[in-house]
This record gives structure tokens, C-alpha cells and sequence, in this order.
């Protein structure tokens, strides 16, 4: 029992060592949405280069957005990173976050893919691409996201819940092109393709893809990307089953989203954000996330990865990011009224 | 004399009721949304999903309360009553599958059953076909989640009746079969009843977690009432609406409660001593020693053997992730992190309890049961009711400093380990509560009176006598806090501090990616961690009853 109320003790003590403790060095605190190993690896690479040290936090955007609002002026965040361009959007709305885009990154990225008035800028694009079973599906056959709801495709989509944002924001991009009438026609033909309830994630759909279960499906790009790579002879075989279409080559675009970054209203440490926003605007950040997860680089002169060449260029919906977060909503219900679930 | 002792007694329920209230505060933060308007969401809501979720929500807790009965109380029963080969191990071991997330079996029992998994992959083999209309059942359904929930449950019911099981005193199930009553029928007339409120009470448990769930009804693409409040909160940003429907599940919760208490009519089931009697329990041999063999394997087997293997075959064969040393950095955070807690729940949950025992106040009574009510709701809803009182307090005192004493005290309590500490005892004090619960309800008000008679205060009947005869309810509560906290996800990825990492979370960060294979090691070691208490806790169980 003694032995109990010391070990107590100590780690009473521990826990108390281990309240944050704000010191007068350089630093900079990062609310990040985007996982930690997929986000780590640049922040200690940017420490070892500026001596700026990173405290970090990964959750879900929402929680830290709701963070941010509860905290106001106090917030020790500087900057919220997110994996949507939808979040930043909302945390704009909501006043946590300030403008702080300058005039090189503005030069840098592309102007459909930041912040009309500089609150946030994308850091890498992905595309919610179209995957088909290459021995059943003829790429002729296929063309644009409005096509998938043509009764010929009955019972041969798979994709994931509505629960997931990338759809979302799809069914967003869909509102904002041919209005919400038209688009709540195309997400009840869609949802009556569906060859199966929606389950998993988009590596499921790719999988149900090669295993036959369905014929093409909607994923993002980044996932097929890891699959290519994946240390799992298994995954590698089942992503080699399926094949790449760019749709809406002839008109829009396909739809991209972006993961983002922004400096926070309460920041402290506002300098060290934008160096690190700099940094990840950087050739040698943008090339780790091409190389390392297969996401498009924001900047023009950053590499592709082999897989990203593989699948070679293609034309990007235009349209601005923020008009995704704007009818995020509305998405939301007419998929819930369409039976997406 | 008295007058001392009741101005005790009236000290002990103010402190119960300040204690009670203040760690019910996001409870309370939840009610005030009740009173804010409805919105159209609302309205969209009941148009469209919310009868799915409930129908669904239903099923699922049917399912999942045959499972876990099935699967935890023959278990209890035999381990209590008989010896057999290999009793030792099972005993114990019957407890792994709780250490398990939830949504961590759902991942692999996909991995395994899935079109490319090694069970289809035999099959097509045997069967000499490729085809694709070989039929094979959907594990990512409404029952594969029945199953999954059943499998990591069913440790509750089975603990707590376990521990009932053997605390009741052999006398009585002598006296049973001394009367002509056989094996069957002094389980279902006399050992079944006695244990009632323990297997409710970890049934209880079970339910609560099952409603609260998210992450594996959303693998297996089965929308609860939860999955409403999740998608109400991300997908709306309303958090006002997500609040009022949790306050809904809640109150679903406690009717269910109600209705159980009446039907046990108040009944209150002690036995004699408490104290089993030292009668060696009947060996089992030959074919009866391996069918209770078999009814004990079964659910290790599947809840965690089969599980196990996969993601130690992830680990090894395909993740890219090594053990290295930041992962004893991991394993330490979770597992201080709920040795802290587990201690601070019982601690709360024994005054608690001890304190409605000797007061006779329902309105103490009612307090407890509040304060149990946190595991009914979703994580992520008490983290962002911890938050937003947390922040609320400390930029009040931030602005009172500033005005009165012109200095900033900026965030005292919001983004700390106290914070994280705090939710999880709000969480998971219902687990101690029960388990402790129904520990306290067996020992005889009579044994009180006794000591009372002999002149000894509270304080010392608490020590002296309940302490000792609830040791083993005590460690149970405390197993289960301990291996609660190391798989809690939701509470702990939102509030936790900067640069501070948990097993759960690097799990879930590497799931949540889709890189299954990399969340092996981290879910792995997640099990370990919670079998070294889970071992010595039950060799300390076991001692006492050896």
C-alpha cells in the first residue's frame, strides 16, 4: 500500500512537470488537423533550420476550431492547420483566425487555391478522382462527375459515407456549378448506382473495386497513391486492378480540395508563423509532401512523385475553395434527403 | 456522541454534493443548450435520418445485450464455481479482449473477413474458384457490429458477475442443492437472481459505451443516434443542436434505468457472509472439464487471440513504423495517465457511494446517480463541454486580473493534463460507480449497525470493515477505469496538451489514415499495457479467494 502512495506520488509529480510551461524562447504553437506523421517530420525539419521550436497539437479540425473559439484572446495557437479547405472557411466565419498571406506567397500560389482576402492559404491539393476496374471498365465509357448518375452505372459505384468531408465537398462543388436543384437530381441517381451500402474508407472502395464488388468509385488521390506504394503486396496488387480517370476533362475541371494553413486572431507569436507558413510554401516541403504521401505540390516548382507523374496531368476545377465551405450545409442535406449515407 | 457524529454526517453530504456538482459541470454545460432555441436542423433531422438512427441504435443495443450475456455469464459461473485445466489462465485472460478499442477489432475482423483476407483467400482456394458470388457474409454490418461490440464487452458482465458469483457465500448455494435443487436450477433460482444487479450493472456498461461509440459504426457504415450527433456538430458546425440530441440520449438512458430499478421492485439481494466459505470448489474432469474449458475459450479467442495475431502480422509484415524509443515515451503517457485517473475515479466513486449508503437521502441518491451519467455521452461531446466552461473560467479570471491586479493569468486550467484528467473522471466515474456499486450493495446494512453498536464511527467502518470486504470490487473498478482511459480516444485527442502523445491517439492518427497496418504496434502495445494490471490484479482477486 506504501508502495502505492508513493508511485502516486511521483507521478502526481510528473504530471504537474508536465503543464506547459511558456519560457522566452522562440517558438511557434500549431493546432493541426493534418495527422502527426504527416506533419511532424516538417516541423522538427523546420526547427533544425530556423531554431524556432514547434509545440504541436493534432485533432479533429472541429474540436479545434471549437478550441480556438473557447479560448478567444488567450488561445496560445498561432496556427491552424486543416485538411479541408471547408474548415477554413468556417474558422474565418468564426473570427479566430487574421489575414496574413504576403505578397510572395500570393505569388506563389495559384489564386483559386487561398483566401480572397488572405486568412488562409493552401498548402497541397488533392483530387476526388474516378477509379475503374481496368478489365471491366472502357475509359471511353467514362466522362464526368454528372455522368456517374446515368442508370448505366446502376448497381457498379462504390464510395465512402457522407460522413466524410471530400464528399462533402464534392456534392459542394456540384451545388456551387449547376445549382442545388440540379445537383440533388444527380446525388439520388448516384446514390441509386451505389452497388453497396457506403462503408470504409476510400482504400475499401478501391479494394471493393478490385475484388469485383463494384466497377469504379470515387477516392481521393493520395490514397490510391499509398496503396501503389504500400509495403503490403496485397494492397499494391489491388491497386494495380484499377486505373486512373481525370473527369470533366472537357469542361470544369476535375474537383480538387486543399489541405490549408492560417494564422490564428490570438496569435503570439505571429513572425514565427509566417516563417513557418514560408517554409511549407517551400520547394523542399512541397517535394515531401509529393514524395511522401502523394499530394500535388501548391507551388509550380516543387517535383511530382513517380505515381503522380504515372497518372499524368490534369485540368483542376477552378472554382474558388472558400464557395466549399459556404454550402457545405446544403451539401450535407440534400444527401441526407437522398439517402447518402 | 450523536450530535458529533451528525454534524459528520452533514459535513460528508455537503462535501459529496460540491464534489458531485462540480465534476457534473459539463453535464450542466449540456443542459444550457437545451434551453437555446431549435433550429431547422432539427426540422431536417426528424424529416430525414433521426428514425434510422433510432431503429438502428435499438438493434444494436438488443444485440449487443444477448451477446454479452451469452458470452460473460457462463463464463463467471464456471470460473466461480468449478476448477478445471486451465482455469488459471482463462480467469484472467477473460478480461483481454476489454483492453481492445472497439473500433481497433473492427479494423481487423475487416482485415480478416475481407475479399483479399486470408479467410475468403482460403476459401477460393478449397473451392477452386475465383469467382465473386462465392457468398460470404458482410461482417461490416449491423450484426458484424453487434458482434465486435459483444466481443469487447462482454468483459464487464462477465467481471462484475464473476465477482458477485463468487462473493456470494456458498451456504446458500448449498442450502439449494441440500434441497434437491441441481447445478441448473440453483444458477437460475438462486445464484442468477442474487447477481441480478451486478450483470445489470455491467451491462449497463456495456450499453452505455455501445451507444456512445462512433468510430466503429461508422467503419461498418451503420448511422446511430450518435453518428446524428457527430454529424450534426462536424457536418452542420451547430453545436447547440449535437448538444441537445446527446441531453436526448441521456435521457433515453436514464428511462431505461428507471424501468430496471422498478422491475427489481427495490428488492435488494445480500447474502450471508461475505466471506466465501472455505470450501474447496468441485474439480471438473474429462469431457465437463473441456466444455467449461471451451464456454471460457471462445470468447478469448475471438475477442482477442484472432484479433491479436492480425496486427502483430501487421506489425511485422507490412507497417512501416518501428519500435523505437518515442513509443516508451507513448506508453508512459497512457499509462500514467490512467493510473492517475483510475486512482482519483475510485476515490470519488467510494465516497460517493459510501456516503448514500449511510445518509438515506434521496436526494444524495439522486446526486450519485447524476454523477454516473457521463459514460452514456460521446467523447467528443464531454471534451467540448469541458472546453468551453474550462476557457469561460479562465478568461473571467483573465479579465479580473487584468482589471484589479494589471496582470494576465492567461489560460490556467484549458489545454492542460488537469483538464484531461478531469473529463475522464466525469466519463468513466459511471464505471467505477457500478462496479464498486455493486460490491457496497451486497454487504449487509446490519454489519454497520453492529460495528455502530460496538462504537465505531464512519470513518472507521469504512476502513475497517467495507474497504476490506470491497478489495475486490475495488481492484475490479480500478482494472476497468485503468484499461478504459488507455483505449479512451475521442476526450483525449481534443484536450490533451502540446506535444502530448497517447498509444490511443497514434492509433487512431495512423487508422484514420487508412494505414491499418501501421496502427498494429501502437494498438498492440495498447493491449500490453493493460494486461500488466489486468495480471496482477487478478492474482491479488484470486489470492483472497484461493
Amino acid at each position: 500500500m506504501k508502495m502505492l502512495f508513493k508511485t502516486t506520488g511521483l507521478l502526481l509529480l510528473m504530471t504537474a512537470l508536465s503543464f506547459p510551461v511558456y519560457a522566452d524562447i522562440e517558438e511557434v504553437n500549431v493546432y493541426s488537423a493534418r495527422k502527426e506523421q504527416l506533419i511532424k517530420p516538417l516541423l522538427t525539419d523546420f526547427t533544425q533550420l530556423t531554431g524556432i521550436k514547434v509545440n504541436l497539437i493534432t485533432s479533429k479540425a472541429d474540436a479545434l476550431l471549437k478550441r480556438l473559439e473557447s479560448e478567444g484572446m488567450n488561445s496560445p495557437a498561432d496556427i491552424l492547420i486543416t485538411t479541408d479547405a471547408g474548415r477554413l472557411y468556417r474558422a474565418k466565419k468564426a473570427g479566430v483566425l487574421q489575414p496574413s498571406l504576403n505578397d510572395t506567397m500570393k505569388k506563389l500560389v495559384p489564386e483559386h487555391l487561398r483566401d480572397a482576402d488572405g486568412y488562409w492559404v493552401g498548402l497541397t491539393t488533392r483530387s476526388r478522382m474516378i477509379v475503374y476496374a481496368k478489365d471491366r471498365v472502357k475509359p471511353s465509357e467514362l466522362s464526368t462527375y454528372e455522368d456517374l448518375a446515368s442508370p448505366k452505372w446502376k448497381k457498379r459505384i462504390c464510395v465512402r459515407s457522407s460522413n466524410n468531408i471530400y464528399n462533402q465537398s464534392l456534392v459542394a462543388s456540384m451545388i456551387a456549378h449547376r445549382g442545388e436543384k440540379a445537383t440533388e437530381t444527380w446525388v439520388n441517381g448516384l446514390v441509386n448506382n451505389m452497388a453497396r451500402k457506403p462503408k470504409g474508407g476510400d482504400r475499401d472502395q478501391i479494394k471493393a473495386v478490385a475484388a469485383g464488388q463494384c466497377d469504379i468509385a470515387l477516392v481521393n488521390t493520395y490514397y490510391l497513391g499509398q496503396m501503389l506504394n504500400s509495403n503490403d503486396p496485397k494492397q499494391v496488387e489491388a491497386a494495380q486492378q484499377v486505373a486512373v480517370f481525370w473527369p470533366n476533362q472537357s469542361d470544369r475541371g476535375a474537383h480538387i480540395n486543399v489541405s490549408g494553413i492560417a494564422v490564428t486572431k490570438a496569435a503570439k507569436n505571429r513572425e514565427n508563423a509566417i516563417k513557418l507558413i514560408e517554409y511549407l510554401l517551400s520547394k523542399d516541403a512541397q517535394t515531401w509532401y509529393a514524395k511522401t504521401n502523394n499530394e500535388y505540390p501548391v507551388i509550380a516548382d516543387a517535383p511530382w512523385s513517380d505515381t503522380l507523374k504515372n497518372w499524368g496531368d490534369f485540368h483542376s476545377d477552378g472554382l474558388n475553395l472558400t464557395e466549399l465551405g459556404n454550402l457545405n450545409t446544403q451539401a450535407i442535406r440534400i444527401m441526407d434527403r437522398a439517402g447518402w449515407r | 456522541m450523536i450530535h458529533l457524529l451528525k454534524q459528520r454526517i452533514n459535513r460528508w453530504s455537503i462535501l459529496t454534493t460540491v464534489i458531485a456538482l462540480l465534476l457534473t459541470i459539463p453535464l450542466w454545460v449540456l443542459v444550457s443548450f437545451v434551453f437555446e432555441p431549435t433550429n431547422d436542423n432539427w426540422a431536417h433531422l426528424s424529416n430525414t435520418l433521426l428514425p434510422e438512427y433510432i431503429i438502428n441504435s435499438l438493434w444494436l443495443m438488443l444485440g449487443v445485450t444477448i451477446g454479452t450475456l451469452l458470452l460473460g455469464i457462463p463464463c463467471a459461473w464456471v470460473i466461480s464455481q468449478y476448477q478445471f485445466f486451465g482455469k488459471s489462465v482463462l480467469h484472467w485472460a477473460l478480461l483481454l479482449p476489454m483492453a481492445m478499442p472497439a473500433y481497433i477489432i473492427a479494423y481487423t475482423y475487416t482485415g480478416l473477413l475481407e475479399f483479399e483476407g486470408p479467410v475468403q483467400t482460403a476459401l477460393r482456394t478449397i473451392f477452386e474458384t475465383q469467382t465473386v458470388n462465392l457468398w460470404f457474409p458482410e461482417i461490416r454490418s449491423l450484426g458484424g457490429a453487434i458482434l465486435m461490440f459483444s466481443l469487447v464487452l462482454y468483459p464487464y458482465v462477465y467481471l462484475l458477475a464473476r465477482t458477485s458469483f463468487a462473493n456470494q457465500s456458498q451456504s446458500v448455494m448449498h442450502a439449494s442443492r441440500t434441497l434437491g435443487a441441481g447445478p441448473y436450477k440453483t444458477f437460475f433460482k438462486v445464484a442468477l437472481p442474487i447477481a441480478r444487479p451486478a450483470i445489470i450493472a455491467g451491462l449497463t456498461l456495456a450499453l452505455m459505451e455501445t451507444l456512445a461509440d462512433f468510430g466503429t459504426v461508422q467503419h461498418f457504415g451503420v448511422a446511430t443516434f450518435t453518428t446524428g450527433i457527430y454529424r450534426t456538430w462536424t457536418g452542420f458546425g451547430d453545436t447547440t443542436t449535437a448538444a441537445q440530441l446527446s441531453i436526448l440520449l441521456l435521457v433515453f438512458v436514464i428511462v431505461l434505468m428507471a424501468i430496471e430499478f422498478w422491475s427489481r421492485k427495490q428488492a435488494r439481494y445480500f447474502t450471508g457472509h461475505n466471506q466465501p466459505l472455505n470450501h474447496a470448489l468441485p474439480t471438473l474432469t474429462g469431457r465437463k472439464s473441456a466444455l467449461a474449458f471451451m464456454i471460457c475459450l471462445v470468447p478469448i479467442l475471438f475477442g482477442f487471440i484472432l484479433p491479436a495475431l492480425q496486427l502483430l502480422n501487421w506489425s511485422i509484415t507490412v507497417a512501416d513504423t518501428q519500435l523505437n524509443a518515442e513509443f516508451f515515451t507513448l506508453v508512459w503517457n497512457s499509462f500514467s495517465l490512467a493510473f492517475i485517473t483510475a486512482l482519483i475515479t475510485i476515490s470519488i466513486a467510494l465516497l460517493l457511494l459510501y456516503v448514500k449508503r449511510i445518509q438515506h437521502n434521496p436526494l444524495i441518491d439522486n446526486t450519485v446517480r447524476i454523477a454516473g451519467l457521463g459514460y452514456a455521452i460521446p467523447g467528443t461531446i464531454i471534451a467540448v463541454a469541458v472546453i468551453i466552461p474550462f476557457a469561460w473560467f479562465d478568461n473571467t479570471l483573465d479579465g479580473w486580473a487584468r482589471e484589479h491586479l494589471g496582470i494576465s493569468t492567461g489560460l490556467l486550467l484549458s489545454g492542460t493534463l488537469f483538464a484531461l484528467v478531469f473529463a475522464y473522471c466525469f466519463r468513466f466515474l459511471s464505471v467505477a460507480l457500478q462496479s464498486i456499486g455493486s460490491g457496497l450493495a451486497q454487504i449487509k446494512p446490519s454489519m454497520d449497525e453492529s460495528a455502530k453498536t460496538l462504537g465505531a464511527n464512519n470513518w472507521v467502518i469504512l476502513k475497517r470493515i467495507h474497504i476490506p470486504l470491497l478489495s475486490s470490487s475495488l481492484i475490479t473498478a480500478f482494472i476497468l477505469v485503468f484499461v478504459e482511459v488507455l483505449k479512451e480516444l475521442p476526450t483525449t485527442l481534443i484536450l490533451r496538451p502540446f506535444n502530448f502523445n497517447t498509444l490511443s491517439v497514434r492509433t487512431y492518427e495512423m487508422a484514420a489514415d487508412e494505414r491499418l497496418a501501421d496502427a498494429g504496434l501502437p494498438a498492440l502495445l495498447i493491449v500490453i499495457t493493460g494486461l500488466i494490471p489486468v495480471i496482477i490484479l487478478s492474482k491479488m482477486i484470486g489470492k483472497r479467494h484461493a
